[in-house]
């Protein structure tokens, strides 16, 4: 809107509370300010009420819940009633979706969807060309007449910010938008939008749960909890000294490629809708908490000029040291490149190819793949999706036929499928899938699905199977009377542990991890990786962990192995390979995965007054 | 049809060939496909119908000729039917009739020594009436099912829904003799408005007397109607949940351009699947109301047929009424293609 | 989680559940035990000919002067019962042919998917009738006639959700520990397809409900003098001006009977997609 000017935020949230149809809050007085030209990070877990935050703004909260109190201020303009909600909507603040492959009109063209808003934003249509020009794509006859699926991810993403800022808008608002992409197109998105923020001034308020991202991308950062503010101030000041103890341990649980080190465990889970104690919300699992934490409802406090917390001991919160966050030296020690090169192998894979049957002929999807997995070592296979990584994980489980070559457990050749191995070969080899929501029988219990596969593969009887159970379950930190659970009353990351403990059950000497943490909540990845980490340590497991993410691969891995459209690009000792990448897409990959400790010692040599030099920035194990 | 030109414009985009000839080409041989497709199905259901009615051997003379059965004349009238071959010679002889548009002899005729023994001339009245009867059930059948549905499906739980979605519930659910019986009695025997059959006088088209055919296509619409609203409206509501809706209104999309361009559009593949689907209700449908009205079409047809045990009149009917229903099905399968822009990319 | 529970608790607190449950088991009941309510016999010539009701014979006489009371209090049983054992044989061929379509991936799949297609391209009575015309219309004939019509759809129901289920990981883990294919669809496949199969069975239930007693009241199935609902329709039709509740009652019978069970399913399909949420 042209009337608006510098000195009127882009966005004012007051005091904005959201119920469920009970009365429950979702959200809860929450107020945050967006200027024109500023991007503000809304950060968060699941659950923490970002989205429904986000929706608010837009006048709409969703089937079961509705505005229960506080104003949303657009431009200047106080928004009271729906028609003048309807009125912002995609003129004064519009919206860019998590999943653009979903939020397209399936059988609108591009220049007609681009056109659909530009009309509702009773903006000129000519500008069409200029707005695919804005985000990056051409604008030619060929390409506006596509439709969404003739587009790539990253290209129906730049489509949806094209709409967005079609009308020229006040705000911004980006759920998530570039979650389901792949790094490097994600790093490319976050380039357009802060040459979007530099040229046009768009105000945007970006939603994720990835601190990192916000760290690169975000001017102010907003740390949500249990639907409400937790921690808010500008970006630099938040991430080098945060306040709540929930934003620091958000930021220990988050894995980091370019500084490997331990990550920090928060303990306990988050509260859920309806469930937030009376005092403050994350006392709970603080580790910093007093008597009156449980019983006084935290105010937010200004810690310094626009740096706001909401918890009275932010004093005591331990500052982030990345130097003591580096990974502890008793796991690093047996590590080390060729110190470790006389260990036996576990398991071996010799010039393997594995195929799909497509329509014309077989699809190979992974092409002369060797590798070996020394004992008690884990080897990271790192790709983008289609890769292949999760195919090999199959192939080694002995759920996907081998085309070529072959996989020695042992020296001892395996069989392609599961059901042609010996029992002795099955119960070596456990695999762990990537959904948690699908990694259990809903129909057993947690004790007879752990149970099963030492009855099935180590002979145990039904008495000793059931004392099994309860070892398993402490050994993946779970209380003994989880046995009497389904699944459809554990959290995401609890189905998972319980996936662990009956891999586990089996007494393997290799594990394939198959994503097993890309659908949990960083705190919650935390909580596994460390699980595994400790496990590995006291067992002698091997373990082959099948990633996107560079950070989860700093953490855990010895080795890690850079899959590339089915054939192995780079291949080498972690450390060498993430600070001293050969190949060219190693490159580009880490080169784009965002980094926080990247961003907070650019801050820190910036404040220091002094240029950035490489040592800073490629600190990494010796 | 719009969706046809645009349909063209990306063809001409993606192929560097002259414009012309890739403008129909890839929907011609989508065409020629799922043609050659219905055909191979066609003569599997063609070697199902042949051995379904005739599993039991010889049961079939004895049965037409009924208390005149001696063992000479059923030896005698296997010997005219061409019973006594082997099945497959048979089966043979047969498909290659239709083939040339001879349905066969029927056996009842035989057995009566009538002069007229063909089948294909029997067929051609009681066709043209049943035509007749799901021609104008279809034609109102289609654009309800799509109003209705669509109506039931914006409303869902409101008021206009109630009042679509339930008696498309109650007589969605009903067998057609049911439903036909009920409105006998009440347009009939209550309100003396309908005749009770629909009955017409051999070489009378029924066209002659509309009124009869009020209630037979009432009927048939009941049945049809209900199951097809249902699912119209289930996939509506579906519709109206994806995130291409919630997206387009958070961005200012006018709602009557969600409904319409949003909703509605992507809504109507589905529904011509479902109400292709909803044909099959219609063709068997009609063979239990004409029975109902006592309507001289291809369903009575068919019934008397099977109480004669006059097979090759039943298969007659049967692979006529299953060529039919495979037309349908193809010509909606096509309707789709055009309607949804990925299957339509990807055939061409 | 708690939704799920809620929902299992709430399939009563479900109007529609609760009218088709109701309907249903009053007609079933009139079917099972009308026979031994009835004081009449449903043979008996006892009056005139499509006689109005009256004279002791609450819904009249039927076209050749029976008690039409009688003969729909015995009508019912014949009908239901076909209808309950072709459901039984659906599921049995369903189930079988679906888990191993489903989970197999082998050359199985494809073919038992192209003989549904060719199935389905039959109109189902039509099929019904194929089937009477070679074997004639006795019971054991049209309880497999109308398995033989509705499993191909029961069977890629079962399909699609095993198909469905055996990509998630606890069915892999399974399969990767060497569990045997028959005890991996039956721990781990086949208590985690039932809830689609619930709400289809009860479809396919008034499916043969209606296949069976249209072929009754075509006069390709049961015989006179039998009594049967489907039948009772079409023989009384003549004396429908004289006395239409000979008509009316066994139809509403049929019809009351199918409004429960397609209530009952619809509660079921509710319910479940409120436990999906």
């Amino acid at each position: 809107m042209t009337t608006t000017t510098e000195s009127v935020p882009a966005l004012e949230l007051r005091d904005i509370r959201i119920e469920l149809g009970s009365g429950v809050p979702v959200v809860d007085g929450v107020s945050l300010t967006i200027r024109k030209g500023e991007i503000v990070g809304l950060v968060g877990e699941s659950g923490s009420g970002k989205t429904t935050t986000a929706l608010s703004i837009f006048g709409l909260t969703g089937n079961a819940l509705r505005l229960a109190g506080g104003e949303v201020v657009l431009a200047g303009q106080p928004l009271r009633d729906e028609a003048a909600f309807r009125r912002a909507r995609g003129r004064v603040v519009s919206y860019v979706p998590q999943n653009p492959g979903a939020a397209l009109n399936p059988s609108l063209r591009i220049g007609s969807a681009i056109d659909d808003v530009l009309s509702a934003g009773s903006a000129d249509r000519s500008l069409r060309a200029h707005l695919l020009d804005c985000v990056g794509l051409p604008s030619d006859r060929s390409f506006v007449l596509r439709f969404p699926h003739q587009l790539s991810g990253g290209q129906q993403q730049r489509v949806c910010i094209a709409g967005a800022i079609a009308s020229g808008p006040s705000l911004v608002v980006l759920d998530e938008p570039t979650t389901g992409l792949d790094v490097v197109t994600q790093a490319r998105i976050l380039r357009e939008l802060e040459r979007l923020r530099d040229r046009e001034h768009v105000a945007m308020l970006y939603i994720t749960h990835d601190l990192a991202v916000a760290a690169q991308i975000a001017d102010t950062i907003a740390v949500m909890y249990a639907g409400e503010l937790v921690e808010r101030g500008p970006a630099p000041t938040v991430l080098r000294t945060p306040r709540h103890p929930y934003t620091r341990g958000l930021m220990a649980s988050t894995p980091d490629h370019v500084r490997r080190r331990t990550l920090e465990v928060m303990q306990g889970i988050a509260v859920g809708v309806g469930g937030r104690p009376e005092g403050c919300s994350f006392a709970p699992r603080c580790p910093q908490v007093l008597e009156t934490c449980v019983t006084e409802h935290p105010a937010l406090l200004e810690t310094s000029p626009g740096h706001t917390v909401r918890c009275p001991e932010w004093r005591r919160t331990p500052p982030m040291e990345w130097a003591t966050l580096r990974l502890d030296a008793a796991r690093d020690a047996p590590l080390g490149g060729a110190a470790n090169r006389s260990r036996p192998v576990a398991l071996e894979v010799r010039n393997l190819r594995a195929e799909y049957p497509g329509r014309r002929g077989n699809l190979t999807v992974v092409r002369d793949v060797s590798f070996t997995l020394e004992q008690s070592a884990c080897l990271a296979l790192v790709g983008e999706s289609g890769s292949g990584k999760t195919t090999i994980a199959r192939v080694i489980a002995g759920l996907h036929p081998i085309a070529a070559g072959e996989v020695l457990l042992e020296g001892e050749a395996l069989a392609s499928y599961a059901s042609r191995r010996t029992v002795e070969q099955r119960r070596q080899i456990q695999i762990i899938f990537q959904n948690p929501a699908e990694a259990l029988n809903p129909r057993a219990s947690v004790g007879a699905a752990i149970a099963r596969p030492a009855q099935l593969l180590r002979g145990l009887t039904r008495s000793e199977a059931r004392a099994e159970v309860s070892r398993l379950l402490e050994a993946v930190r779970l209380p003994a009377r989880f046995a009497a659970r389904y699944p459809r009353e554990l959290s995401g990351g609890e189905c998972q542990r319980v996936a662990i403990a009956r891999a586990l059950a089996a007494n393997p000497s290799v594990m394939v991890c198959d994503e097993i943490t890309s659908a949990l909540d960083v705190s919650v990845q935390a909580v596994v990786l460390d699980l595994l980490r400790d496990l590995r340590r006291r067992t002698g497991l091997s373990m082959i962990f099948i990633t996107h993410d560079l950070g989860v691969v700093a953490t855990v891995a010895d080795e890690v192995l850079v899959l590339e459209q089915g054939t192995i690009c780079e291949q080498g000792e972690t450390g060498r390979v993430l600070m001293d990448p050969q190949h060219p897409y190693t490159r580009s990959l880490l080169a784009a995965a965002p980094s926080l400790s990247d961003s907070i010692a650019e801050w820190e040599s910036v404040a220091a007054g002094r240029p950035l030099s490489s040592d800073v920035v490629m600190q990494g194990p010796p | 049809m719009a969706t046809m030109i645009t349909g063209t414009q990306i063809d001409a985009d993606r192929s560097t060939a002259p414009v012309t000839r890739s403008i129909r080409h890839p929907f011609v041989r989508f065409l020629g496909r799922r043609l050659a497709a219905g055909v191979v199905t066609l003569w599997v259901v063609s070697v199902f119908i042949f051995v379904a009615t005739n599993v039991l051997p010889g049961n079939v003379a004895e049965v037409v000729l009924g208390h005149n059965a001696t063992p000479e004349r059923i030896q005698a009238l296997n010997v005219k039917m061409g019973y006594d071959h082997p099945m497959i010679q048979r089966y043979f002889t047969w498909i290659v009739g239709i083939l040339h548009g001879d349905f066969g002899k029927s056996a009842v005729a035989v057995a009566l020594s009538q002069v007229e023994t063909s089948v294909s001339s029997t067929l051609v009245s009681p066709l043209l009436n049943s035509l007749i009867l799901g021609g104008i059930t279809a034609l109102l059948l289609v654009p309800l099912t799509l109003l209705l549905g669509a109506l039931a499906g914006i409303y869902a739980r409101r008021s206009p829904d109630l009042a679509i979605s339930t008696p498309a519930l109650v007589f969605g659910g009903l067998p057609e003799f049911v439903t036909g019986t009920l409105l006998i009695f009440i347009f009939f025997s209550v309100l003396h408005l309908l005749p009770p059959t629909s009955g017409f006088s051999p070489g009378q088209s029924p066209l002659t007397d509309v009124g009869r055919l009020v209630l037979p296509v009432l009927t048939l619409l009941g049945v049809a109607l209900g199951a097809g609203v249902r699912q119209v409206r289930a996939g509506m509501i579906e519709t109206l949940q994806r995130e291409y809706v919630q997206y387009a209104r958070l961005n200012g999309i006018p709602e009557r351009r969600v409904l319409f361009r949003y909703t509605l559009r992507n809504a109507l593949a589905p529904s011509v699947q479902i109400i292709a689907q909803n044909m099959q209700y219609l063709f068997g449908g009609i063979i239990v109301v004409e029975s109902v009205f006592d309507y001289p079409g291809i369903g009575q047809y068919i019934v008397n047929a099977v109480l004669a045990r006059d097979t090759a009149k039943v298969e007659a009917a049967a692979i006529i009424i299953a060529a039919v229903y495979t037309l349908i099905n193809i010509a909606a399968d096509f309707v789709v293609v055009l309607l949804v822009p990925k299957l339509r990319t990807a055939v061409a | 989680m708690l939704v799920h529970r809620q929902a299992r608790f709430g399939l009563l607190h479900d109007w529609g559940m609760r009218i088709g449950v109701l309907l249903f088991a009053l007609v079933v009941f009139i079917a099972v035990f009308g026979g031994q309510l009835s004081s009449q016999s449903p043979y008996a010539t006892v009056g005139i000919p499509g006689a109005a009701p009256g004279g002791g014979h609450l819904l009249g006489l039927d076209f050749e002067g029976r008690d039409v009371l009688a003969r729909v209090l015995h009508g019912g049983v014949s009908t239901l019962a076909l209808a309950a054992s072709a459901t039984v044989l659906v599921y049995a061929l369903g189930i079988s042919f679906g888990l191993l379509a489903g989970y197999s991936r082998s050359v199985i799949d494809p073919l038992l998917m192209r003989t549904v297609d060719v199935i389905l391209s039959i109109p189902s009575l039509l099929l019904m009738l194929l089937f009477v015309t070679g074997l004639g219309g006795g019971r054991p004939v049209m309880v497999v006639a109308a398995a033989v019509v509705l499993f191909p759809g029961a069977a890629r129901i079962v399909r699609s959700a095993t198909l469905e289920v055996s990509t998630r990981g606890f069915v892999e883990a399974a399969v990767a520990r060497g569990e045997s294919t028959l005890a991996t669809l039956w721990r781990e496949v086949l208590p985690n397809i039932v809830p689609p199969i619930a709400a289809d069975m009860g479809l396919r239930f008034s499916w043969s409900i209606i296949l069976i007693s249209s072929v009754n009241f075509l006069g390709l199935g049961i015989r006179p003098p039998e009594p049967d609902w489907g039948l009772l329709i079409s023989e009384n039709l003549v004396i429908l001006p004289s006395n239409p509740l000979a008509v009316v009652a066994p139809a509403a019978m049929i019809g009351l009977m199918i409004i429960g069970v397609n209530l009952i399913c619809d509660g079921i399909i509710r319910a479940l997609s409120r436990g999906d949420r």
